[in-house]
């Protein structure tokens, strides 16, 4: 516990409390965490002064923040007009069919959070998916697909190796 | 270098001491290598290609001067990544990573040009040795643009010995706020995020408003889909950004500037922080700037992946912290605006602009454009084109020389249908009015807007009923739902366009769209909904026939709906491979081998995998 408030702490002075910032305090907060835990959420609005239900209003009206975990790798596919135009929805529709994930949930086993987003600005060599910062362009959907369970793959070849 | 990078300029004459220097520097250095590092050829591993030159660059011999840099983006991503050498500006593209030694043995070391990687022109089999001699490149002006691709956008010293910040100390040493503004007008420049409003008219609004502090913000939210021309420009250029700020704060009378970066653009973040630190050292940022009275600091807020948050009372509200619904402006921003004082916004291209026109003149920038709109404008070129890409061009131009002399014509010999300006806000605009100019004006009339400058071309695949959808649905999501229109409008819109994409579409269904549309233009509370239905409603203007097909006859011209078409095999061009019995996830595909496969129409789902997987075209959609 002593470890939360530290964190929630040292953030809170990186902006000197301004409450202007807690927008930028909240992405340090899911940057270090990887989601928002209510219970940092509940200390950091001690430490503004600020109701929780005003942070539970940013949290969810901007669409990157996420109250729960996400999965081992984090997969973004582009819905922009142009990925959208060259087949963005077809690649989309193959990773829910193959993986049983939705945009914006996470595949049981916890392996990956898959995300569509609006525009990631790489529109001239559209389709794109972003694996863990990683660009790929012109993809599609056999290409996703061989992509994510490569991530699969290299988790099993892990965890085998855990074993021995 | 290190030496100068820490010295803090106390005054004009040492920005210009400074600037010599580092020019009379590079003159040892005529050899460089530029690799793109910008979001196209960054998405192509170009970062890696960086790294491999300068190690390169490390292992040469001592007696080889030579320097690699990470520079902006060039425009042309279709042919990325780009990697100019200089001297001759050689221009290489699709450069991969095997290809660095021999780029660096042959064109540094030995002065040859690699052949292979010179860029062909499609038409006439001729290679360019330079940028300018492709045609892509001939028609664009660079305003904005100009020297990304020039000047590694990490270091400071680069923009310097540009002559970057002269205009800053011009401003600064010789010019009152009112003639800096004066300059502006003069100069015609409007507002390059969309709506195109008058920036010195902004400008002084803001400066004769009473109250203090005064703020001035950038806006790089670019949310608009298909639009990455302010990406561009922050990642590639992010001093030219700052010096514009800087400029017009100083016009205004305000010490606190913020820039509001989209969550998706790491880079850009990463990019200005960088500038802005590089510009404190230098006394460039901060208190007493170059010795003057003046003093200015900006900060970075990124922004949480909301569309809506690129309005500017919404972008206030997220800046103070709060979730981005806009207000309406019966009080302008410039009067009360963040944290209820004046301020002032502008998109990042028109503040990387500003520069410009301090050191070359409002007469000069006016000198470009038509009559009610001066200079130039970055447009993101993308969709069913074969150079998709970054360009800039000189307002008035037409729309067909941008997609056929820079665009260079449609991909695949397919047929041109539509051009997209303006994003989720904008319109679609058909062949018969290609010959109509970029022009804030001209495009309104067509039922678009300029916008922040996606085009996006589509061709004769693309099923005009599903753009709308695609964009109703867009903002339907977007939608922040503070008002009433907006919130329940848009999501009836949808469930219109909805049927109709799915062949249940009915008599009258346009004429109610129509009608919700007026609502929406009359009484939505911000940009957002009082623009959201143009993509519907320039549609039905210019591709009625497409609404009808889908409601009267049940049947997609462009093939794209499910459900409104079928998959066929052609029994000629058949050679029954199998691949699509193999990959059909229904089992809906017979057929011996060697013979004409069939499609079995009850079983089928429309998935389109053996569409896609055939490798003789022998699928088709009827």
């Amino acid at each position: 516990m002593a470890d939360e408030d530290k964190l929630i702490e040292q953030i809170v002075d990186r902006y000197d409390a301004e409450i202007g910032m807690l927008i930028p305090m909240m992405q340090d907060l899911q940057a270090e965490c990887g989601y928002l835990p209510v219970e940092h959420l509940r200390r950091l609005s001690v430490q503004l002064k600020i109701p929780l239900s005003r942070l539970y209003a940013v949290a969810t009206f901007y669409a990157s923040f996420q109250l729960a975990p996400k999965g081992a790798h984090e997969v973004t596919l582009c819905m922009g007009t142009v990925c959208y135009l060259k087949g963005a929805p077809r690649i989309s529709e193959a990773i829910s069919r193959e993986f049983r994930v939705e945009p914006g949930g996470t595949t049981r086993d916890r392996l990956f959070t898959f995300q569509a987003v609006n525009c990631m600005g790489a529109c001239a060599v559209a389709p794109v998916m972003v694996v863990d910062g990683k660009y790929y362009n012109g993809v599609t959907p056999a290409s996703a697909l061989d992509i994510l369970y490569g991530l699969a793959k290299d988790k099993a070849t892990a965890e085998n190796e855990n074993e021995i | 270098m290190t030496l100068l990078s820490h010295r803090r300029l106390s005054n004009f004459m040492d920005l210009e001491r400074m600037r010599q220097e580092l020019l009379s520097l590079r003159v040892v250095l005529t050899k460089s290598i530029h690799v793109c590092t910008g979001p196209g050829c960054a998405a192509k591993g170009s970062e890696k290609l960086y790294e491999l030159f300068c190690e390169a660059v490390e292992n040469a011999d001592a007696d080889v001067e030579v320097q690699a840099k990470g520079v902006g983006c060039h425009g042309l991503c279709e042919y990325g990544p780009i990697v100019i050498v200089q001297p001759g500006e050689i221009f290489y593209q699709r450069v991969e990573e095997p290809d660095v030694p021999e780029i660096f043995r042959e064109t540094i070391l030995r002065g040859r040009v690699v052949d292979r990687l010179l860029y062909e022109d499609p038409a006439t089999g001729k290679k360019a040795k330079k940028a300018e001699e492709i045609p892509f490149y001939k028609v664009q002006q660079r305003i904005a643009l100009a020297y990304n691709g020039l000047i590694d956008p990490t270091k400071i010293t680069e923009y310097i010995a540009q002559g970057g910040y002269s205009a800053l100390a011009k401003v600064l040493s010789s010019m009152t706020p009112d003639e800096v503004i004066s300059e502006v007008e003069v100069a015609g420049l409007r507002g390059r995020g969309g709506g195109g409003f008058p920036t010195a008219r902004k400008w002084r609004s803001c400066r004769e408003a009473k109250g203090s502090p005064k703020y001035v913000i950038c806006n790089g939210d670019e949310g608009d889909p298909g639009a990455f021309m302010d990406r561009a420009i922050m990642e590639g250029n992010p001093h030219s950004v700052i010096e514009g700020m800087l400029i017009g704060a100083y016009a205004i009378g305000s010490e606190q500037g913020y820039i509001y970066v989209r969550n998706e653009y790491p880079l850009s973040v990463e990019r200005l922080r960088g500038a802005i630190e590089q510009a404190k050292e230098l006394g460039l940022l901060g208190e007493s700037i170059l010795g003057s009275s003046f003093s200015f600091d900006i900060r970075i807020n990124r922004g949480g992946g909301a569309f809506v948050c690129g309005e500017s009372t919404a972008l206030m509200a997220s800046l103070e912290g709060r979730p981005g619904e806009p207000r309406s402006k019966y009080v302008h921003t410039v009067e009360s605006g963040l944290w209820e004082k004046p301020t002032n916004l502008n998109n990042v291209e028109t503040w990387a602009n500003v520069p410009h026109i301090i050191n070359r003149g409002g007469k000069w920038f006016a000198g470009t454009g038509t009559e009610k709109s001066k200079g130039t404008k970055v447009f993101s070129l993308v969709g069913k084109i074969r150079n998709t890409g970054l360009v800039e061009v000189p307002m008035g131009i037409t729309l067909r020389r941008i997609v056929d002399e820079i665009g260079g014509g449609m991909r695949d010999g397919k047929r041109f249908k539509a051009v997209q300006t303006g994003g989720p806000s904008g319109g679609c605009i058909p062949a018969e009015h290609l010959d109509a100019c970029v022009d804030f004006d001209e495009l309104t009339k067509l039922g678009s807007m300029m916008g922040s400058g996606g085009m996006i071309v589509m061709d004769e695949d693309t099923c005009m009923v599903n753009v709308a959808r695609y964009f109703t649905e867009f903002l339907q999501k977007e939608s922040c739902g503070k008002c009433t229109t907006c919130r329940e409008g848009l999501a009836q819109m949808l469930y219109i366009l909805d049927r109709i994409t799915k062949g249940e579409g009915e008599v009258g269904d346009v004429e109610e769209l129509g009608n919700l549309a007026e609502l929406l233009e009359g009484t939505a509370l911000c940009a957002l909904g009082k623009t959201a239905a143009n993509p519907v409603m320039s549609t039905i203007r210019y591709f009625r026939d497409e609404y009808d097909a889908h409601i009267l006859d049940r049947r997609c011209p462009a093939k794209e709906c499910r459900g409104l078409f079928r998959y066929e095999i052609d029994p000629e061009a058949c050679k029954g491979c199998g691949i699509c019995l193999k990959n059909c996830p229904e089992d809906a595909i017979a057929g011996e081998r060697k013979a004409p496969h069939v499609i079995n129409q009850e079983k089928c789902t429309l998935c389109g995998t053996c569409w896609e997987k055939c490798p003789f075209t022998a699928v088709l959609k009827v």
